[in-house]
């Protein structure tokens, strides 16, 4: 319990990755020539994906997971959940019907940046997670966004689906994850052994860099600040905790670790700004895009990187781990 | 003196997000198009190019005015209104002529 005490208190804030990410956000509103090439941002985010998908595949084969699909659906459920609460909330802030469905998918989705940032805080705070977590970040991309969609349309008439399904199955960041999870788990730890120098050992490192970019790009999106409406703002800001309240609850029907219930927790509190807006895009392309883009990457992430992860943390402990009065 | 003749050269500025569908659109009506990164500013705000998502891409289109006229009338109906885009037409003195249709 002292160990667990220690690591509740240790400020995240003194990780590195995250003051990377601060100095990517303090050079954006600095209005600094600081570029990261765009071959050098994608070179980061694959080497992220796969090494994501590869940690996860390597643990599954050490120790297989069982009631997959009872755990995956369960997972699916609260991904719908998510969105129609988002919808909701939004529809009572007075958001015209599409733009809260659109905002709705972004927050019923999830980042796996905000994700990968959580797989190096529970590493150092010493927190084990199940070797799953990472395939239950490639499924709860996808409800959110299908269920924004219909919510958006008001039903599934007319949609190109076979084009929306190829791109979010298709997409680099799920061929990726899975990808990485397949290679790990046939391969296990010691045929990774030759490539873990640059995926497993320079993880923090890439993160670090990889950070430092989405700090510029969030930098960029606060500047769409202006003028907005306040309810999404306030949406941004109060979502993600509440989401993650879910994510708690999901985890403990679950029954996963400490680790495993902080990372389902962040998964639940952020949202998506890569697949999201791209389906979106195809899909819905009458609503907004700067609305749910400025939402989810100029408020929700740097949130959940600042605050959010060290909050959850507490309220895991206080959930779950912490025992009951008297 | 080298022979020219006379084409219409398109252009199309519109969210990165819209390369694969148009190339695709291209393709099927035959035309031969360039492709690039772009970046600016315009009504829908700065496009930066160093996020894959929030970039530019500025397609070229050389081929007959006729054919040129129909494209952007069709570009017109089926994006202008919810997606960032603008294009141009201007006559171009080409060589080889029968590469473009």
């Amino acid at each position: 319990m002292f160990a667990n005490a220690r690591h509740i208190d240790t400020p995240m804030a003194l990780d590195p990755v995250v003051l990377f990410f601060i100095l990517g956000l303090a050079a954006g509103l600095a209005r600094s020539d600081l570029k990261i090439p765009p071959a050098i941002y994608d070179l980061l985010s694959l080497i992220l994906l796969l090494a994501i998908g590869m940690k996860g595949g390597i643990e599954l084969a050490r120790q297989p997971a069982t009631g997959l699909v009872h755990d995956i659906a369960v997972v699916i459920a609260m991904g719908v959940v998510l969105t129609l609460l988002a919808f909701a909330i939004l529809l009572l802030c007075r958001l015209p019907r599409i733009d809260a469905a659109a905002v709705a998918a972004h927050y019923g989705s999830v980042s796996v940046a905000t994700f990968a940032v959580g797989v190096a805080y529970v590493t150092r705070a010493g927190l084990p997670y199940e070797p799953h977590l990472p395939l239950f970040l490639v499924v709860l991309e996808i409800p959110g966004i299908v269920v924004g969609i219909l919510l958006a349309r008001g039903g599934a008439r007319g949609l190109p689906w076979r084009k929306l399904l190829h791109e979010i199955l298709f997409g680099r960041s799920v061929l990726l994850l899975l990808g990485g999870l397949v290679i790990g788990w046939v391969m296990g730890e010691q045929g990774m052994a030759p490539i873990a120098p640059l995926f497993i050992d320079l993880f923090k490192g890439v993160l670090a860099l990889f950070l430092l970019e989405m700090g510029l790009i969030a930098a960029g999106h606060l500047g769409g600040l202006r003028g907005r409406n306040l309810a999404v703002i306030g949406f941004a800001l109060l979502a993600p905790p509440l989401f993650a309240l879910v994510g708690i609850g999901t985890a403990a029907l679950l029954g996963l670790s400490q680790g495993g219930a902080l990372l389902l927790a962040t998964l639940a509190a952020s949202a998506s700004y890569i697949a999201a807006p791209a389906a979106l895009r195809t899909a819905v392309p009458e609503a907004n895009p700067a609305l749910s883009l400025t939402a989810a990457l100029g408020i929700t992430f740097p949130f959940n990187i600042l605050v959010g992860l060290p909050l959850y943390h507490q309220m895991v402990h206080a959930l779950l781990v912490a025992p009951p009065p008297g | 003196m080298i022979e020219t003749s006379t084409r219409s050269l398109l252009t199309i500025v519109t969210e990165a997000g819209l390369e694969a569908p148009l190339a695709a659109e291209f393709d099927a009506r035959g035309l031969g198009y360039t492709v690039t990164d772009a970046r600016g500013r315009g009504t829908r705000g700065r496009r930066a190019s160093q996020w894959a998502h929030s970039g530019n891409v500025r397609f070229e289109i050389v081929c007959d005015p006729g054919t040129a006229e129909a494209l952007a009338g069709h570009l017109h109906k089926q994006y202008f209104a919810h997606y960032a885009m603008i294009l141009w037409m201007q006559e171009v003195a080409v060589l080889r002529a029968d590469k473009f249709v």
